[in-house]
């Protein structure tokens, strides 16, 4: 079971708490327009208290620079939607790791180009100059593709190519 | 006014902020300048991690000192003489042999640390190190393949480090030797310096470096007494807030 799915059952349909749910699957991550909020695995509560509305979010790598964009985005979706006083509570434990993010996140991220996070343990290898963790090309589906660079156009992303249909392509690291 | 035991801890984050943003810093001096493209964008990454450390850091001490603290007052308002880094962060970045270098020593350091720290009975500051340990562990995994790389390279590689390794030496004693404010934080300070020396010769042993004997030793970073090179590091990193005091982006 995903994340956010277990926190969709915790909610209150009747508080109103489902309804904020559905307008967060709505937000996006700013770096990965493709995957929302919710997809990410970063919302790790919504509570409606009437007057106000609070949401806690978990931040991706301590330095992730989309984080206060995230913030303001979710603030405006949700002001836009009618809600007026808007907390938005930032938490750091349990700290948040790539399993989170939900399967219809890992296929939409596939079908954009990007290769989905791995399973965080099967790549738990921290040996030096450990081989390059094997990743499924996003295109083709082969697993005969290397690392190129460590790091891709943002922290979470690494730079892949295919040896088969020899396209590049982004992964999204696991974390 | 805080009371005695959260000065202290406030000075300990402030502490573990300051480590982590001027190493941050030093290593950002690099973007636009690394020696190939993907190490000048790896460097960056390691900076931004860091960095996001130091925020995480002071923002939670900004919450204990209370009246109108905040993250960019610690980092853009404090003299030199407020910060408690250790000296071995603020040295200037030097050559590529002299920054990977240091990053390993801090990164080992900061590992060592950290897995403790993610016990300590200060649930926040448990959360910001089990965080960002995630982080650590790849920039110490990034760093030792460097060190190894470059001591068992090519002969000007090689002299290139073992330079780096007779400079920075002398600066790493100072991670262990406990300032007043983090003798009461609950860690095994000698339990941290026994792993690190273990890791440190693991990995200069496979780079073929040795370790220099110990001379003198540099210190007095933790308590406020710096070496230039910090204020020559703060004219740059805190010269917007001086000069428009209160501007935003
Ligand atoms: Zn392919």
């Amino acid at each position: 079971m995903s994340y956010s799915n277990h926190i969709l059952q915790s909610l209150d349909p009747a508080a109103g708490e489902a309804k904020i749910f559905t307008i967060l699957q709505a937000v996006n991550d700013p770096e990965v327009p493709v995957l929302s909020v919710i997809d990410l695995g970063i919302i790790r509560d919504i509570k409606d208290l009437g007057e106000s509305v609070e949401i806690t979010i978990t931040p991706t790598y301590s330095g992730c620079p989309a984080m206060d964009v995230i913030s303001m985005n979710i603030r405006l979706a949700l002001i836009s939607h009618g809600y007026k006083n808007v907390i938005i509570k930032q938490v750091l434990s349990p700290a948040w790791t790539t399993d989170w993010m939900t399967e219809e996140g890992k296929q939409k991220l596939k079908k954009y180009g990007i290769a989905p996070p791995n399973p965080k343990q099967q790549v738990c290898n921290q040996d030096l100059f450990a081989p390059d963790e094997a990743v499924q090309c996003p295109h083709c589906n082969s697993y005969h593709t290397h690392r190129i660079s460590e790091f891709g156009s943002t922290a979470c992303k690494a730079l892949y190519q295919c040896d088969d249909c020899r396209e590049p392509f982004d992964y999204f690291k696991c974390h | 006014m805080p009371n005695q035991s959260t000065n202290q801890l406030i000075n300990y984050l402030l502490s573990n902020g300051d480590n982590a943003l001027i190493i941050g810093h030093r290593n950002s001096e690099w973007c636009g300048h690394g020696p190939v493209l993907e190490q000048d964008i790896a460097i960056t990454n390691i900076s931004l991690d860091l960095i996001g450390q130091a925020r995480n850091f002071y923002q939670y001490a900004a919450s204990l000192i209370g009246n109108d603290s905040n993250e960019d007052k610690l980092a853009y308002l404090r003299e030199a003489i407020e910060f408690k880094n250790c000296l071995l962060v603020e040295l200037p970045r030097g050559d590529w042999g002299f920054t990977v270098l240091r990053q390993f020593f801090f990164s080992a350091y900061q590992f060592y640390l950290y897995q403790q720290l993610q016990q300590n009975k200060d649930e926040q500051l448990a959360a910001i190190t089990a965080k960002s340990i995630k982080e650590v562990t790849y920039h110490l995994r990034w760093s030792s393949e460097w060190v190894i790389r470059l001591g068992d390279g090519t002969e000007e590689s090689h002299s290139r480090i073992v330079k780096a390794l007779d400079e920075l030496w002398s600066y790493t004693s100072e991670l262990f030797l406990p300032a007043p404010y983090e003798e009461k934080m609950g860690i095994d300070i000698s339990g941290i310096k026994d792993k690190w020396i273990q890791k440190v010769n693991e990995v200069l042993c496979e780079a073929t470096l040795t370790a220099p004997s110990p001379k003198n030793e540099h210190t007095g970073g933790k308590q406020g007494r710096h070496t230039e090179h910090l204020n020559e590091l703060l004219k740059d990193l805190q010269y917007l807030q001086r000069t428009y005091p209160g501007m935003e982006w």
